[in-house]
Formats: structure tokens, C-alpha cells, sequence
């Protein structure tokens, strides 16, 4: 039986005046990986970017409620967010290497924190891009542009920049949406193989994607949270009529 | 309409836009011309390395003012260049406060504001208090010409950086500021430098307001608390003078500012066009 | 909203409808030959059968291929799990209506032994609980189905006790040995087909409730 890494009770969002997500209370097991899935507009990566409190740099934006990171919560009033940034690491749906080196994209994130001497930063490069599965195709040329590469070794490029900060979550909004589809595979078997090591949120808009990749699944609807469970439950025989509608296709 | 019509139609504005373009062309191609005639003989090593000579006597140069005019552009970016930066970073991180629309809309006044006027605030200022003509002072009278343009290039820049450029270093745990000048101020930065370029291209053009300001010094100097010669100013002495040699001298002035401008325009745009190729995803 | 799949869905469930109805048939059939001793109609049936083979042939095909492209997710997947399992389950019962019949056709070269009434009572239990399973499955009936699996136990007492009005036979008379034998086995195809429906009802409770009851004894 995992732990649970990540505790959310009766979460709210707020874009301004509008309430974009209701109440969400769920658990995040530790070193699983769990995916949301729901139309578009349903709040799931409002709810994944409040964990890192991406979203405070939307002004007016504000959540309620309780996230806990192993018992502390995000949205108390002694939280760091940078800090916290550096707990979660986070990909995004299009790949946002830096305008640097690929050697110099996966240590940003070691520099800022002032870690360390030369030879600690190209270890950890060399341990993050292995783990990124990309080490092979890039040892020869870390001095290169990072847009030499093509888009799903950026993609696997910013999952080792995120890797190198040694994070304990990772959350990925809709990571392989904008690849193709051998991209895709290498993308997924890399979470399969991260899950060991870390605890993996992430958003897809592809149901089998989540179902191939995904321990649990939530489902998300109108800014609620319709149904979580463990994945085979949801793609065999969910429980709520909502979620058998969206996930046969039936709707959305 | 039928398609033969089509066609002429078509024909007929390709040639009328021909025609402008060479139009507008012209008045570009004539100064080229006219100045490269003129100028040309007089440009030799002398011109490049001797002060102008007393009046009366022939050969000179305006090797001191070409330095001066270097050292006056020079000035003006070590002064304008870090305010107009930080300023524009400032108009690109809080586009919807009170205070950025005032302070856009004041570069924008200041954009328009002739130079002359600039030059005699600049002598109330730096020349006044201190009773005398300096290169400093000139170099004042263009970083407030040179201000508006760093500004605005510099928060047009920043807003051009994709959005995920950002989010990406503040979701490795980097503060707003870290982020601003590790990741955001970096990627505009060829852009930044084309406007840096740009707006020295104007300035090195600019005599008015150095009139009030730095004044000319017909000797070598390089002190910055005197006067100093610049092209600009020289030729335009030169040009208001009776002297046949001094007219001479006044066309090669201009050829070499055509040339300098030229240049700078042309560094501009190939040298920074390499960056972007580092820099383009 | 209206997905394309659910055409398919359609296709494959009238498929299997029509399947089972031709097994039906098949049953009604051989024990009509068996009690009428028709051997026509027997031969009839065992040449028949050749054609239910084709349809569970057909069945497997479009649902595999329906796999192949839907990728089924929740009751999709549990529908084309349970055609799967169910499809075999009826060929399963017309071979074994086959089976009756070329029975029936060696009892009809010797001379009738005296009528037992348990076989055609068993013959009867065994048809209704095809024909109600097939029902459930159409209906989504899980009472129904229920009930079906719960009828098993009559049919294996019925089984029983033709048995041993069969081995009474034998011991009376020697010569009836051979018939009595080939009868017990068609008491045994009937129970047989009765299990086969059984199973066909489990699957029925799997696709409407998702639990499976296999295996597990009911209350």
C-alpha cells in the first residue's frame, strides 16, 4: 500500500470572481502515477499548475483549500514558493527549452539554486539526461543549441532539466500532446520507468495514454471531480454513469 | 471580371508598385551618389589621421572629430543603455499598472520631441552649472535622444519571448527576477541589440543638440570634461564656410557619416541575425 | 451521442442472436429426432451444424477487429469480452446437439427401450435454460440470469436420475446395455448444455454489473 504524497481537501480555484474548480479532494499516492483525464475546460491543469502554484502568476488567480506536500500546505502562509518549485518540478504541454546549450539548459536549474562546484553540476547533467533516456543522443554535443534538437528530445530535455533539481513530484501537463507518435511511446515509457523514483501527476486529453501510463485515474468534469480510482476501475468498470460516458466516447 | 482582365489588372499594379519603390528609392540613391562624388576626393590617410588645419592653410583632417563622434556615441549608450534597459524591463513585467502607461506614453513624447530642444535642456543642465562645453554634456543630449528608442525596443522584446520561456525557469524554482535576467532578458537580447544599434545609428547623425553641448575643439582631445569635435559638427562648420579645401573636407565629413551609418544599420542586421539562428527554436 | 462503434455493437449482437437462434433450433431438433427416433431430422441437424460453425467463425472476426480499432473502454470492453466468451459457449451447445443426434441415430438401428421420463424432462430443463440465458443476455436481465444458474442443479439431479433408471435397465436386460449407454450419454450432452448456458449467464452478470461470478458459488 503507497503512501500518499499529495493530500487535497476541498480545494476551490478562482480566476477573479469565477470559480473554475469545486471542492477537489483527493490523494496522490507516492511513487505512482496518476492521471486526469476530462474534456477540455474541465479544470484538470488548472488543478495540476495549483500544485506548484504555477498559477499565482496569473493575477487574480487565487485557490482555497488544502493541498498537502507531505503534510505542509501549498497554500499556507509560511510557504516558499520558490522552494516549493524546486520540490515539484513541472513539463509543460509544448517543450520551453531555454535559448541556451543543452548543457547549459539541464544545470539552470543547479545554478540558480547555487549548488555546487563544476564537477557536481556535470554529474548530475549526466545523471539527468540518462534518466531522461536522452544521454546517448546528445553526450557528443551538450554545447549545442537546445533547438537542434528535434521535439521529442526537447521534450526529454526539459524532463531532465526538471530531473536535475532532484524534485520529488513531477507534474506534466499534457506532455506528448505535441508529438508524434514514436515521440509519444519513449515519452511514456520514460514515466513508466520515473514512477520508481518519483511521484508523477500528470494530465493527458488521451484516454488510452492514461490508461496505458497511469496507476490511478481522476476524472474531471466542469471543475469537478467526478471519479478517482485505480486505472483498471476506471477503464473496465467505473462507477459514476459520467465517467462511462466520457471514457467510451459517448460524449466530450 | 475575366481572366484577361484579371491580368492586366495585376500587370498594371506590379508596375505602378515598381514605380513607387524606385521613387522612394531615389532621394537614398541621389545623397549616395551626390556625396560619394563630392567626398571622394578628399578622402585620403591625412583626412583619417590629421587635425583640421588653421584657416588658410590647406590639408587637415577630421581625425578628431571621428574619434570625437565615437567617443560622444559611446557616452550616450553607457548612460542611456542601462536606464533604458532596466526601464523597459520594468514596462514589460507590470504592462497594466497606472505608472507603465504613463512612463510608455512619456518615451513615446519624448520620441517626438525635436532634438534642438533636447539640446538646449541638455545645456541648461549639464553645461550651465558648470560654465563650460564638455563631451560629457554632449554625451547627456544624446542618451536622452537615444532613451526612448532602448525603452520601447526593450519592453517590445520582452513581451515577444514566449510566455513558456518564463514558466519554464520560475517551475525550476527561480525568483521573478532571477528569471527575468537568467532566461527572458537573454532571449531578447539580439533583438535589444538590433534597437541598441539602431538608435546609435541615429545619434551619430544628430548635430543640433551637440551645438549646445560638446560643442567642437578644433585639437585633439579626448578629455571628457572639454569640449569636443564631432563630424556632425565639423561639417556643418565646414559647410557654412567660405573656403573651397573646408567644402571639400565638409562632403568626405558626410560620405563617412552616410558610410558609418550604413555600416552600423548593416552590423545590425547580419550580426544579429546570426545570434537569432542560436536562439530561434 | 451516437458513436459509429455502436453500429458494429448492433452488428454483433444480432450476429450472436441469430447464432443462438439457429441453436435453439439445433436442440429443439435433436430432441425432436431423439424422442420421434427421425433419423432424418438427425441427419439433418448433424449437417446443419457446419453451418453454426461459420457464424462463430464470423462473430470472432468482427469483434476481434472491433477490438482492433475501437480500443473498448468499460462496458464496450466488457461487451466484446463477452462475446468472446459466449460465442464458443453456443457452438460448444450445437456440437453437442450434434452429438445427440448421431446417438440417436445408432439407438434408432436397434429396437426402443421403454421410455424414461426423466430425458425429456432433462431434454426440456436444458432448452428453457438456453433459450432464458439468450433472453438475459438481450434483456440484460441479471435476475433472470441468476435464475438460470440456479435451475444447474435441477438439471444434475435430472442427470442423476436418468442415470439410474438407465443402469436399471441394464441390469434387467443384457441386450440393452448398448442403448442405455448411448443414452446415458445423451443424458450427460444435456447436462452439458445446461452448463454451457450457465456460463453464458455469468457472462451476462459481468457485462451489466461488471462483477464476475465465475466460479464462485451462488447464494
Amino acid at each position: 500500500m503507497s503512501q500518499t504524497k499529495i493530500t487535497v481537501r476541498d480545494f476551490d480555484f478562482y480566476y477573479g470572481s469565477a470559480k473554475v474548480l469545486h471542492g477537489i479532494t483527493l490523494d496522490v499516492p507516492e511513487n505512482q502515477v496518476t492521471a486526469l483525464i476530462g474534456p477540455s475546460g474541465c479544470g484538470k491543469s488548472t488543478f495540476v499548475r495549483s500544485i506548484n502554484r504555477m498559477n499565482d502568476i496569473i493575477p487574480e488567480a487565487h485557490g482555497e483549500g488544502t493541498i498537502l506536500i507531505d503534510g505542509k500546505n501549498v497554500y499556507g502562509r509560511e510557504t516558499d514558493v520558490v522552494s516549493l518549485r524546486r520540490r515539484v518540478g513541472m513539463v509543460f504541454q509544448k517543450s520551453n527549452p531555454f535559448p541556451k546549450s543543452i548543457f547549459d539548459n539541464v544545470a539552470y536549474g543547479l545554478r540558480i539554486n547555487g549548488r555546487k562546484t563544476k564537477r557536481d553540476i556535470e554529474q548530475i547533467v549526466e545523471k539527468s539526461l540518462t534518466r531522461a533516456a536522452l544521454w546517448d543522443e546528445v553526450k557528443d554535443r551538450l554545447n549545442g543549441s537546445a533547438f537542434a534538437l528535434s521535439g521529442g528530445q526537447q521534450q526529454r530535455l526539459c524532463i531532465a532539466r526538471a530531473l536535475a533539481v532532484d524534485p520529488e513530484i513531477l507534474l506534466m501537463d499534457e506532455p506528448a500532446s505535441a508529438l508524434d507518435p514514436i515521440a509519444t511511446t519513449k515519452i511514456e515509457e520514460l514515466i513508466y520507468e520515473l514512477k520508481s523514483n518519483y511521484t508523477i501527476v500528470i494530465v493527458t486529453h488521451n484516454m488510452q495514454q492514461a490508461a496505458r501510463v497511469s496507476d490511478q485515474t481522476a476524472f474531471f468534469m466542469l471543475g469537478k471531480l467526478v471519479e478517482v480510482s485505480d486505472t483498471k476501475t476506471i477503464f473496465m468498470n467505473p462507477k459514476e454513469k459520467m465517467t462511462e460516458d466520457y471514457v467510451t466516447g459517448r460524449f466530450g | 471580371m475575366t481572366s484577361l482582365q484579371r491580368r492586366i489588372v495585376s500587370r498594371t499594379a506590379e508596375v505602378f508598385c515598381g514605380f513607387a519603390v524606385l521613387i522612394a528609392l531615389l532621394p537614398l540613391a541621389a545623397i549616395l551618389f551626390y556625396v560619394i562624388r563630392e567626398g571622394i576626393g578628399a578622402l585620403n590617410l591625412a583626412f583619417f589621421t590629421q587635425m583640421p588645419k588653421p584657416v588658410g592653410e590647406a590639408g587637415g583632417g577630421m581625425g578628431n572629430a571621428i574619434a570625437g563622434t565615437l567617443i560622444l556615441i559611446g557616452l550616450a549608450a553607457l548612460f542611456a543603455v542601462p536606464v533604458g534597459v532596466v526601464c523597459g524591463i520594468h514596462l514589460a513585467e507590470y504592462p497594466g499598472s497606472k505608472f507603465t502607461s504613463i512612463v510608455r506614453f512619456a518615451a513615446d513624447v519624448l520620441n517626438g520631441v525635436p532634438s534642438i530642444v533636447v539640446g538646449i535642456f541638455a545645456y541648461g543642465i549639464a553645461v550651465l552649472p558648470v560654465k563650460r562645453f564638455s563631451a560629457i554634456a554632449g554625451g547627456v543630449a544624446l542618451a536622452i535622444l537615444m532613451l526612448p528608442i532602448v525603452i520601447r525596443t526593450t519592453e517590445e522584446l520582452l513581451r515577444l519571448v514566449p510566455s513558456g520561456l518564463r514558466e519554464g525557469a520560475l517551475a525550476l524554482g527561480a525568483s521573478r527576477s532571477r528569471a527575468i535576467f537568467t532566461v527572458i532578458l537573454p532571449a531578447a537580447l539580439p533583438g535589444i541589440l538590433t534597437g541598441i544599434l539602431v538608435a546609435l545609428a541615429r545619434i551619430a547623425g544628430e548635430t543640433a543638440p551637440l551645438l549646445f553641448t560638446s560643442f567642437n575643439n578644433r585639437f585633439w582631445s579626448t578629455n571628457l570634461a572639454q569640449p569636443i569635435a564631432s563630424l556632425t559638427v565639423q561639417v556643418f562648420t565646414y559647410a557654412i564656410s567660405p573656403y573651397e579645401d573646408w567644402h571639400r573636407q565638409a562632403w568626405a565629413g558626410a560620405f563617412l557619416l552616410v558610410m558609418m551609418i550604413l555600416t552600423l544599420s548593416m552590423i545590425a542586421r547580419f550580426a544579429v541575425r546570426r545570434l537569432e539562428r542560436m536562439n530561434r527554436p | 451521442m451516437q458513436r459509429h462503434f455502436d453500429r458494429d455493437i448492433e452488428e454483433i449482437k444480432e450476429l450472436l442472436l441469430r447464432m443462438g437462434g439457429m441453436v435453439e433450433q439445433q436442440m429443439g431438433d435433436s430432441v425432436r429426432a431423439l424422442l420421434d427416433r427421425d433419423t432424418d431430422l438427425a441427419q439433418h441437424v448433424i449437417e446443419r451444424d457446419r453451418d453454426i460453425d461459420q457464424m462463430e467463425l464470423v462473430i470472432d472476426q468482427k469483434t476481434i477487429e472491433l477490438m482492433a480499432v475501437m480500443q473498448p473502454a468499460a462496458s464496450d470492453l466488457r461487451f466484446v469480452a463477452t462475446i468472446m466468451k459466449i460465442n464458443p459457449e453456443l457452438e460448444r451447445i450445437a456440437d453437442l446437439a450434434q452429438d445427440v443426434c448421431e446417438r440417436a441415430i445408432e439407438l434408432n438401428r436397434e429396437p426402443a427401450l421403454k421410455p424414461i421420463s426423466q430425458l425429456p424432462l432433462l431434454a426440456d430443463h436444458a432448452q428453457r435454460m438456453v433459450r432464458e440465458a439468450l433472453d438475459s443476455f438481450v434483456r440484460g436481465d441479471v435476475e433472470l440470469a441468476r435464475n438460470v444458474i440456479r435451475q444447474d442443479d435441477v438439471v444434475d439431479q435430472l442427470t442423476e436420475d436418468s442415470f439410474r433408471s438407465l443402469l436399471t435397465y441394464m441390469l434387467e436386460n443384457p441386450r440393452n446395455i448398448a442403448s442405455a449407454i448411448r443414452l446415458t450419454f445423451i443424458g450427460k450432452y444435456f447436462e452439458r448444455m445446461a452448463d454451457n448456458a450457465t456460463n453464458i449467464c455469468e457472462m451476462v452478470v459481468y457485462l451489466v454489473e461488471g462483477k464476475m461470478i465465475k466460479h464462485t458459488p451462488l447464494q
